[in-house]
C-alpha cells in the first residue's frame, strides 16, 4: 500500500507539471497579452507595449515566466489581475470556497439520491421500479443543465418565491444549484449503482449473509454496498473533474461568486493571469482528488490495504 | 425410516419448486433425524442445491415457488412449515437453528470485513451477545475447527486465507449458533484433496460433538460413501431412490443409481492391470440400463519409439511482486527442473494439487508460457531452435483442451466453423466441400452428428461441449493432445464416456496425451505413466501401475490416502493427513532446493529430501 501511494503521488506531480506546462504555454499562443491590453487606451506607441510587457515580465523567455509561476504556485502568488490590479491569489481565495462547497453539496445530493434509487432498481431487477428508475434517470440525463436551472428559478423562485433566485446567502442558496448540478449527476450515478450491485448480489457472500438471518437492509446496505464501493468511489472520482467543468454553466445562471463565474469574466476580459490560475488551482483540485481516491481504495478494501 | 416415534427433525414431504411456472423438484420427499447424516446425491440439475436452498427459503430471493409439499421443521417452538413461514420468522432459524456452508469457500466471505467480524455478527444477530462476548467466542469457534492462532485470526480477510481455512472458517460460522440441521451444499468441491479430507473429518467430528443432524449434498459417490448413514439419489428434479448408505452401494435398485455407480471411478480398481483400460459403461438408454461397450486392454504405448516431445530441466517462474523501483522481489515457482517423454500413443499423467505447477507445464510446452530455463523438444528438435514456420506447424501438431468447454468456444459461432478454424488456419484441407466433410466426419468421430455442426454452443450440455472440443483438437490432426483438467466440469456419468472416448481416439489415431488432473482415480484408469508433482517438482515418477501400487514417496501415499473411496465399507486411516499445501511464491535469492532422484525399480523414480 505504501508503496502504491508513492507511486501514485510522484504521478500526481507529474500530471501537475505537464498541466501547468500545458495551461502556460497554450494561454501564450492566443496572443501578445499586452496588445490585448492596450487595444482599449487608443494610440500607442511602440514604447508602451515594451513598457506594458516589462511591467508583467512578458518579455522574458517562455521557461523563466514558467519558472516564475510555478514558484508563484509554491508562495500563492499568481501576479495581479489585469483587470484592477487586485492579487490574483485573493480573487482565488474568494471563489474557490464557494466552489468546492457546491460542487460537494451536489456530490452529495447525488449520492443520497442515486444510492438507494440505484439499490432498488438492482434488487428489483426487471420489475416496474426497476423500469421506472431507469427510464427517470434518462429523462434526468437528457436536461441540459442550464436549461434545468433556469426552470428552477421559473418555478421556486419567480413563481413560488421560495428560494433566493441567485448569489450565495444561506443554507436556501444552496439548494437550486446543488440539486441542478447534482441531478445531472444522479442519472448517470444510478445507472452505475445498479449495475455494481447487481453484480455483488450474485455473489457467493450476499447467500451466506441472507444464510445467517441477517435482515436485507443490513444484506444490502452493509454487505452488499461495501462491496461496490470500489467501482463507485472511482466512478465519483472522475465525476468531480467534469463537475468542476460543468460548474462553470450553472454558477453563471445562478452568480455563483465561484470559480466558474471568475474564469468566465476573465476569459471576457482576456484577463490571462486570472485564467491561468483558475485553470491550474482547478487541474490541482482534480488531481487531488483522484489521490484521494486513491488513498479511499485501501480504506474500503483490505486486499488493496494488505498488498 | 427408523420405528422411533418421535417425530424427524426435519421432514420433507411432496414438495415441489418451481422457478417461473417450471418445476424444478417435483414430489420430493424425505427425513433427517437428529445426529445422522443424509446425503441428496446427483448430477448437475438433478435438483438437490435447489432443494437445500428451498429448506433454508433462500430459493425466494431467486424466484423460487413451492406449489405443493410441506417442509416441517422441528424448531425450538415446535413444528412448523417451512414452505408457509413469512421471511421475517425464516431469519430467526437461518444461522440459528439451520446453518448452510457453501460450496465456493473462495467466494463465501465477504472480502471487506473481518473473519472475526463475519463469525461475530452471526452471534451478536442470534444470540444477542455484545461485540467483545462475540469477538471471545469467534476465537473458541476457530479453535474448535482446528485453526490455529485464532487471536490473531479474527483480524484478518479472507483474502489472507488458503481455500481451505476460508472453508473452516465457514464451518465456525455455520456452527456458531449450534444448529440443530446443518446443510452442506458440496463443500469440498472445490477443494485439493487432502484438504477436502481434512475438512470431512472436521464436519464429521463436530456433528458427533454437537448431535446435530447433517444434509450433505454431493455429486461425489467418494464422499457420500465415506459421510452418510443414509442417501437420498436425485435425478431431473426426482427421488429416484432412498436407503442406507451400505444398501444403495451394494444393491442399487434404481437404473439411474446402477449407471451413476458404474460411471465413478474408483481408486484402486485397476490394481494388478499392467495398462490402462477401457471399461464397458452402463447407460440409461430409453429409461433402462444398458451396458455399453466392452474391455479394452489400452495396449498403444509406443516405447520402441522415439519420444514425441521431451522436457529437459524444465524451470518456469514467474514475477509477482516488485518493489518500489521495479525490481523483482517476489517470484511464483511453478516448474522446478522437470524432464519427462511422452512416446507415441501414450497417456503422461501429471498428478497434483493447486500450484503444484501441473498446468503450467501444459502451458510452457504450448508455448502460452515462456519457460525460464531447461529445454522442450518435440520430434528431437529443441523448441527454441525452430524457425517461426515450424513453431506454426508444431501449434499444429500439439493441441489442448481446457477445463471449461463452454469458456473455450466461440458463443457467436457455429460450433462448425470452430472446429473447421484450425483447419483453415493451418490450412490443412482446402475448398469448403471437402472442410465441411472433414467437419461433419470429426463430429461423428467424438459421438455427435454432423447436424449440430450448424449450431450454437449454448445448444449443447456440457459434456457435449467438451466433446466439441475434442473434436476441434483433432481437426489438425496432432500428435499430442494436452488435455489440463477436461474431465473435471463434466458429471461422473459424462465423465466416463469421455474417458472411453480419449482412449478410443487414442487406439484409432495413435495420439499422444498430457493428461494434467487433480483427479487420482480418473488418472489410474486413463494413464500409462504418471508423475506426482510437488510445488513444481516431481516427486515421483514411474508406471501407473508402480505409482499407485507401490508409491515411493510420502506425498504420493499422503495425495492417495485423502482420496475418499465410492466404497462405504472401507475405513481408512487418515492419521497423516494434516497442515496446508504451502505456496510456491519465493524471495528472489531463496530458490528451492532441487531434490536428486532415486530410481527405485526400473523406471520408477522418487525424489529424495535434500
Amino acid at each position: 500500500m505504501a508503496g502504491f501511494l508513492i507511486k501514485r503521488v510522484l504521478q500526481a506531480v507529474f500530471v501537475v507539471f505537464v498541466v501547468t506546462l500545458t495551461v502556460s504555454f497554450a494561454i501564450r499562443l492566443t496572443g501578445d497579452p499586452a496588445l490585448m491590453l492596450a487595444q482599449g487606451a487608443g494610440s500607442i506607441t511602440e514604447e508602451d507595449l515594451a513598457r506594458i510587457r516589462e511591467a508583467l515580465g512578458l518579455n522574458q523567455p517562455f521557461m523563466a515566466q514558467y519558472f516564475a509561476f510555478i514558484k508563484g504556485l509554491f508562495v500563492f502568488d499568481f501576479g495581479r489581475s489585469f483587470m484592477g490590479g487586485t492579487p490574483v491569489s485573493q480573487l482565488i481565495a474568494a471563489a474557490l470556497p464557494a466552489t468546492m462547497m457546491l460542487a460537494f453539496a451536489s456530490l452529495i445530493v447525488s449520492i443520497i439520491i442515486s444510492i438507494p434509487l440505484g439499490i432498488k432498481a438492482a434488487v428489483a431487477r426487471g420489475k416496474w421500479a426497476d423500469q421506472a428508475i431507469r427510464i427517470l434517470s434518462l429523462v434526468g440525463l437528457s436536461f441540459p443543465n442550464f436549461w434545468l436551472a433556469i426552470m428552477l428559478v421559473l418555478l421556486f423562485s419567480i413563481t413560488l418565491k421560495w428560494l433566493p433566485p441567485s448569489g450565495m446567502d444561506g443554507f436556501a442558496s444552496f439548494i437550486m444549484p446543488a440539486v441542478t448540478m447534482g441531478i445531472i449527476l444522479t442519472a448517470t450515478n444510478v445507472r452505475l449503482v445498479r449495475t455494481a450491485m447487481l453484480e455483488t448480489l450474485q455473489s457467493q457472500y450476499i447467500m451466506v449473509a441472507r444464510a445467517k438471518g441477517l435482515s436485507e437492509s443490513k444484506v444490502l446496505y452493509k454487505h452488499a454496498l461495501r462491496n461496490c464501493a470500489i467501482p463507485l468511489i472511482t466512478y465519483f472520482g472522475l465525476q468531480f473533474g467534469g463537475l468542476l467543468g460543468g460548474i462553470v454553466v450553472v454558477e453563471r445562471v445562478f452568480n455563483w461568486p465561484g470559480m466558474g463565474t471568475l474564469a468566465f469574466d476573465a476569459v471576457g476580459a482576456r484577463d490571462y493571469p486570472v485564467l491561468q490560475a483558475v485553470i491550474t488551482v482547478l487541474s490541482l483540485m482534480i488531481v487531488g482528488v483522484n489521490l484521494i481516491v486513491d488513498i479511499a481504495y485501501g480504506l474500503v478494501d483490505p486486499r488493496i490495504r494488505t498488498e | 425410516m427408523t420405528a422411533d416415534t418421535t417425530p424427524p427433525l426435519l421432514a420433507v414431504e411432496n414438495l415441489s419448486v418451481a422457478f417461473n411456472g417450471n418445476a424444478v423438484v417435483e414430489d420430493l420427499s424425505f427425513s433427517v433425524t437428529a445426529g445422522r447424516t443424509l446425503a441428496i446425491v446427483g448430477e448437475s440439475g438433478s435438483g438437490k442445491s435447489v432443494t437445500s436452498l428451498s429448506i433454508m427459503r433462500l430459493a425466494d430471493m431467486m424466484g423460487g415457488k413451492f406449489p405443493t409439499g410441506k417442509i416441517l421443521f422441528q424448531g425450538k417452538n415446535g413444528a412448523v412449515n417451512l414452505t408457509v413461514e413469512p421471511q421475517k420468522a425464516m431469519r430467526s432459524i437461518r444461522g440459528k437453528e439451520i446453518a448452510m456452508i457453501f460450496q465456493e469457500p473462495m467466494t463465501s466471505l465477504n472480502p471487506v470485513f473481518t473473519i472475526g467480524d463475519q463469525i461475530a455478527e452471526v452471534l451478536m444477530l442470534h444470540e444477542k451477545m455484545t461485540k467483545q462476548q462475540a469477538l471471545t467466542e469467534t476465537c473458541r469457534l476457530l479453535d474448535m475447527v482446528r485453526l490455529p492462532d485464532s487471536a490473531e485470526l479474527v483480524g484478518r480477510y479472507p483474502h489472507q486465507l488458503s481455500g481451505g481455512m476460508r472453508q473452516r472458517v465457514m464451518i465456525a460460522m455455520a456452527l456458531a449458533c449450534r444448529p440443530k440441521l446443518l446443510i452442506a451444499d458440496e463443500p469440498t468441491t472445490a477443494l485439493d484433496v487432502t484438504i477436502q479430507a481434512q475438512i470431512l473429518t472436521i464436519i464429521r467430528d463436530l456433528q458427533k460433538e454437537l448431535g446435530m443432524a447433517v444434509i450433505f449434498i454431493t455429486h461425489d459417490m467418494g464422499v457420500v460413501a465415506e459421510m452418510a448413514d443414509d442417501v437420498v439419489v436425485m435425478w431431473k428434479g426426482r427421488k429416484v431412490e432412498e436407503g442406507p448408505v451400505a444398501e444403495i452401494f451394494a444393491n442399487p435398485k434404481h437404473p439411474y443409481t446402477q449407471t451413476l455407480l458404474s460411471a465413478v471411478p474408483k481408486l484402486g480398481s485397476m490394481t494388478g492391470e499392467d495398462f490402462p483400460k477401457r471399461m464397458p459403461l452402463t447407460m440409461m438408454i430409453d429409461g433402462a440400463p444398458t451396458l455399453v461397450g466392452e474391455e479394452h486392454i489400452q495396449r498403444t504405448a509406443r516405447y520402441d519409439a522415439a519420444p514425441i516431445l521431451s522436457v529437459r530441466d524444465l524451470v518456469t517462474r514467474f514475477d509477482v511482486k516488485k518493489n518500489l523501483f521495479g525490481k523483482t522481489t517476489h517470484r511464483v515457482h511453478a516448474i522446478e527442473n522437470v524432464s519427462f517423454d511422452i512416446f507415441p500413443g501414450e497417456t503422461l499423467a501429471l498428478v497434483g494439487e493447486s500450484g503444484s505447477g501441473k498446468s503450467t507445464i501444459g502451458r510452457t510446452i504450448q508455448q502460452l508460457q515462456n519457460a525460464t530455463s531447461g529445454e522442450i523438444l518435440f520430434g528431437g528438435r529443441p523448441v527454441s531452435a525452430m524457425s517461426f514456420a515450424e513453431r506454426q506447424r508444431l501449434k499444429q501438431e500439439i493441441q489442448y483442451i481446457f477445463q471449461d468447454p463452454f469458456a473455450s468456444l466461440d458463443p457467436r459461432k457455429t460450433v462448425g466453423f470452430s472446429i473447421a478454424e484450425p483447419i483453415r488456419t493451418h490450412g490443412l484441407i482446402l475448398g469448403e466441400k471437402a472442410i465441411a466433410k472433414r467437419v461433419d466426419e470429426l463430429l461423428e468421430r467424438v459421438g455427435l452428428t454432423s447436424a449440430h455442426a450448424t449450431r450454437y454452443p449454448h445448444e449443447f450440455s456440457g459434456g457435449q461441449r467438451q466433446r466439441v472440443c475434442i473434436a476441434r483438437a483433432l481437426a489438425s490432426r496432432p500428435k499430442l493432445i494436452i488435455a489440463d483438467e477436461a474431465l473435471s466440469a463434466l458429471d461422473v456419468s459424462i465423465q466416463a464416456q469421455i474417458i472411453n472416448l480419449f482412449m478410443e481416439l487414442q487406439e484409432q489415431e495413435g495420439l499422444a496425451y498430457l493428461f494434467i488432473s487433480h483427479d487420482m482415480a480418473v488418472v489410474e484408469r486413463m494413464s500409462h505413466r504418471v508423475a506426482v508433482l510437488y510445488l513444481g517438482q516431481v516427486m515421483e515418477f514411474g508406471s501407473r501401475r508402480q505409482v499407485f501400487e507401490t508409491p515411493g514417496h510420502p506425498y504420493t501415499r499422503r495425495l492417495l490416502s485423502a482420496v475418499p473411496v465410492a466404497d462405504p465399507g472401507k475405513g481408512r486411516d487418515r492419521g497423516m493427513i494434516e497442515g496446508e499445501i504451502p505456496s510456491p511464491i519465493r524471495r528472489v535469492g531463496q530458490e528451492p532446493a532441487v531434490l536428486p532422484r532415486k530410481e527405485i525399480a526400473p523406471g520408477h523414480f522418487v525424489a529424495l529430501d535434500a
